[in-house]
């Protein structure tokens, strides 16, 4: 998406800095002591190490994925298409 | 009635500002919200304003905890509104802009149902010349779309009230709930211009369609409205947490694909009024509670959102992303405040999203639904792709599309600046924004783990994003229109009726001229028969009279032997 190398180096350095506080996040969830949303038993997966994480990652990709891209060629018209 | 309505002041204000020069008009529309404010602090709770009429004690103003906040709200609105708008030369936009915010207050305020029509009519009324305010073909046509959607909730609303009339013996607007046929016509004016689904289409349609200045107005006024009014009269019915649940998810798949940024915009509105309603059928302390702090935010963070696309329509000329890209080096005051509105609809903590959203995600959790915690949870990171990331992504950065333009005026900066303000001081110091809300507040949104847990569900939506740029998987930014409910009463019906008339004309046409040709011949035949030759018009000679006098004789001789 960038063109120049100078660009395309700040971005790789951007990201793999956002990639680590990912990383230093999921790695928090080892130390924190996690208080359950739900009551005692009725939704455990949400206390396993990295559920928000994965929840948080796999939701969108998948909402795009194999929701908006497919969604799209169902849809998709010419920007005329009420004008005519 | 001692007391200043708190509409008065906008409705009159308004209405004044037609017949100011420039000038003065500049000055008075800011201090109106702010006069209507200083007016709404001084007003005590209960139930003024009862006008008799007809026979009928008509109650304009009920004052409760419930009712100030939007109160609160609505004049915050107008008043950042009011500064958006200042460096406009056309009285129509302001003019109306406050009326319209003065009608909204109305509403709020309404102590029945008939008071409430009044305002309610009045909205959809004054809204329109938002939209229509932008001028041409498709701004004219957008506003009457959502104008008969707009007046068809008010008929809803009547008919409604008119039944509860007829049924109870009172008109007073309380807790409706769900039982009778009129409680339903109630939900459907409510559910209309709260935009539920399948009736959300006047919001995806309208709302990109008007000014910059028109859309801010917009954005605050209608939905909130019926965001009060359903907290008001259907509390705690569970058909609404199925109802918000769909309006939390649907709206996030064409945001995703939409390239006019204030459409994607109005996508994630009607995503975050599922989240509202959501709050409202789940009911409870914390249900409203959530639901009514989330509309309060919502009009301060979507209408600093929908700023900062105005001030880019209005800079540039343009709203698509496709066109868009790479303007932070041109406004990078408006980015900033972008990205603080971003930050607070995606519930970063710290920002006022954070702080109500996650009250109605925890309402769900309290109530044990489980499948409703999973979906509110997907559509939060899904907003945040949209709202949060896409906006101001594809407008501020992503491949710079060479526009180099002006920093927005003074008067959008300083609006979105004190939006911006608002959302951090609200998100960082709750009790601002709980100490208003209808009931005691018993949650504490800052603890570790929940700090964690959002900063982690955040975060990785956001490394998603990312993931989905870098491998090309994201949908490109493409100039388009995507069909939505629109598509049935814009296409489907208008072809189907063409096709009727297509199809069914020849067959209506033979129809009548067959009859016609029908007709005309019994005419003719009765014509022949009246001639100098006809049955009855020829001269009968005299035996013939005798023969028929001898029939009729031995017919009645037969008869009475």
């Amino acid at each position: 998406m960038n063109d120049s190398p100078k660009k395309n180096e700040a971005v790789r350095r951007l990201v793999l800095g956002f990639v680590a506080c990912c990383v230093s996040l999921l790695l928090l969830d080892l130390i924190v002591h996690r208080h359950l949303s739900f009551a005692e038993g009725l939704l455990p997966v949400e206390g396993w190490f990295g559920f928000y994480a994965v929840y948080g990652f796999v939701s969108p990709y998948a909402l795009i994925v194999i929701g908006s891209i497919p969604l799209r060629k169902l849809i998709m018209r010419s920007e005329e298409y009420y004008d005519g | 009635m001692g007391e200043v309505h708190p509409a008065l002041i906008l409705l009159a204000g308004g209405l004044l500002l037609f017949a100011l020069p420039t000038g003065p008009r500049r000055v008075v529309s800011v201090l109106l919200p702010v006069f209507g404010f200083l007016n709404l602090l001084a007003i005590p709770e209960g139930a003024m304003w009862q006008i008799t009429w007809g026979g009928y004690e008509m109650v304009a103003l009920r004052v409760d905890k419930l009712s100030l906040l939007f109160g609160y709200s609505f004049h915050l609105a107008a008043f950042i509104g009011a500064i958006y708008a200042l460096h406009l030369k056309d009285r129509l936009q302001i003019g109306t802009g406050l009326i319209y915010a003065g009608s909204g207050v109305g509403a709020v305020f309404a102590g029945d149902l008939i008071a409430l029509f009044v305002f309610w009519e009045l909205l959809a009324i004054t809204s329109v010349f938002l939209v229509w305010a932008r001028g041409g073909e498709r701004a004219l046509r957008s506003g009457m779309r959502y104008l008969a959607m707009q007046i068809a909730s008010g008929l809803l609303l009547l008919i409604g009230a008119v039944c509860c009339y007829l049924k109870t013996g009172s008109l007073s607007f309380d807790h409706i709930g769900l039982g009778a046929t009129y409680h339903y016509l109630l939900l459907f004016a409510f559910g209309i211009k709260c935009a539920f689904p399948l009736l959300h289409n006047w919001l995806i349609d309208a709302y990109p369609e008007s000014t910059p200045a028109g859309t801010v107005f917009l954005s605050a006024f209608t939905t909130k409205t019926a965001v009060y009014a359903l907290a008001r009269g259907f509390a705690g019915e569970e058909v609404l947490i199925y109802i918000g649940a769909v309006m939390t998810i649907f709206p996030i798949f064409y945001a995703a694909i939409e390239n006019d940024m204030r459409r994607v915009l109005s996508y994630s509105m009607i995503n975050q009024i599922g989240f509202m309603t959501v709050g409202i059928g789940l009911g409870g302390a914390l249900g409203i509670n959530g639901a009514v702090s989330h509309a309060f935010n919502d009009v301060i963070f979507k209408g600093l959102l929908f700023m900062s696309m105005g001030a880019i329509l209005f800079r540039t000329g343009s709203i698509k992303a496709s066109e868009l890209g790479g303007l932070y080096k041109s406004m990078p005051w408006t980015c900033a405040c972008c990205i603080v509105g971003a930050s607070s609809i995606s519930a970063i903590p710290l920002f006022s999203g954070f702080i109500s959203k996650s009250m109605v995600i925890q309402g769900a959790a309290d109530s044990g639904a489980v499948v409703l915690w999973l979906v509110l949870l997907f559509a939060s990171a899904g907003v945040l792709h949209h709202a949060g990331i896409k906006i101001p992504f594809f407008a501020f950065f992503s491949h710079d599309a060479k526009i180099r333009c002006r920093e927005a005026p003074l008067n959008m900066r300083v609006a979105m600046t004190i939006s911006a303000v608002l959302c951090v001081v609200i998100g960082s110091y709750p009790p601002l924004l709980y100490d208003l809300l209808p009931h005691p507040v018993d949650y504490v949104p800052y603890t570790t783990t929940h700090v964690v847990l959002q900063l982690q569900l955040v975060f990785f939506a956001v490394l998603a994003f990312v993931v989905l740029m870098l491998t090309g998987n994201y949908p490109p930014e493409l100039p388009c229109v995507n069909l939505d409910v629109d598509w049935v009463y814009r296409r489907a019906l208008p072809a189907a009726v063409r096709g009727v008339v297509r199809t069914g004309g020849p067959i209506v046409d033979g129809f009548f001229a067959g009859g016609k040709a029908l007709v005309q011949k019994l005419i003719a035949a009765i014509r022949e028969q009246h001639n100098t030759e006809g049955l009855f018009g020829r001269a009968w000679l005299s035996q013939s009279n005798v023969l028929i006098a001898i029939i009729f004789l031995a017919i009645y001789l037969i008869y009475f032997f």
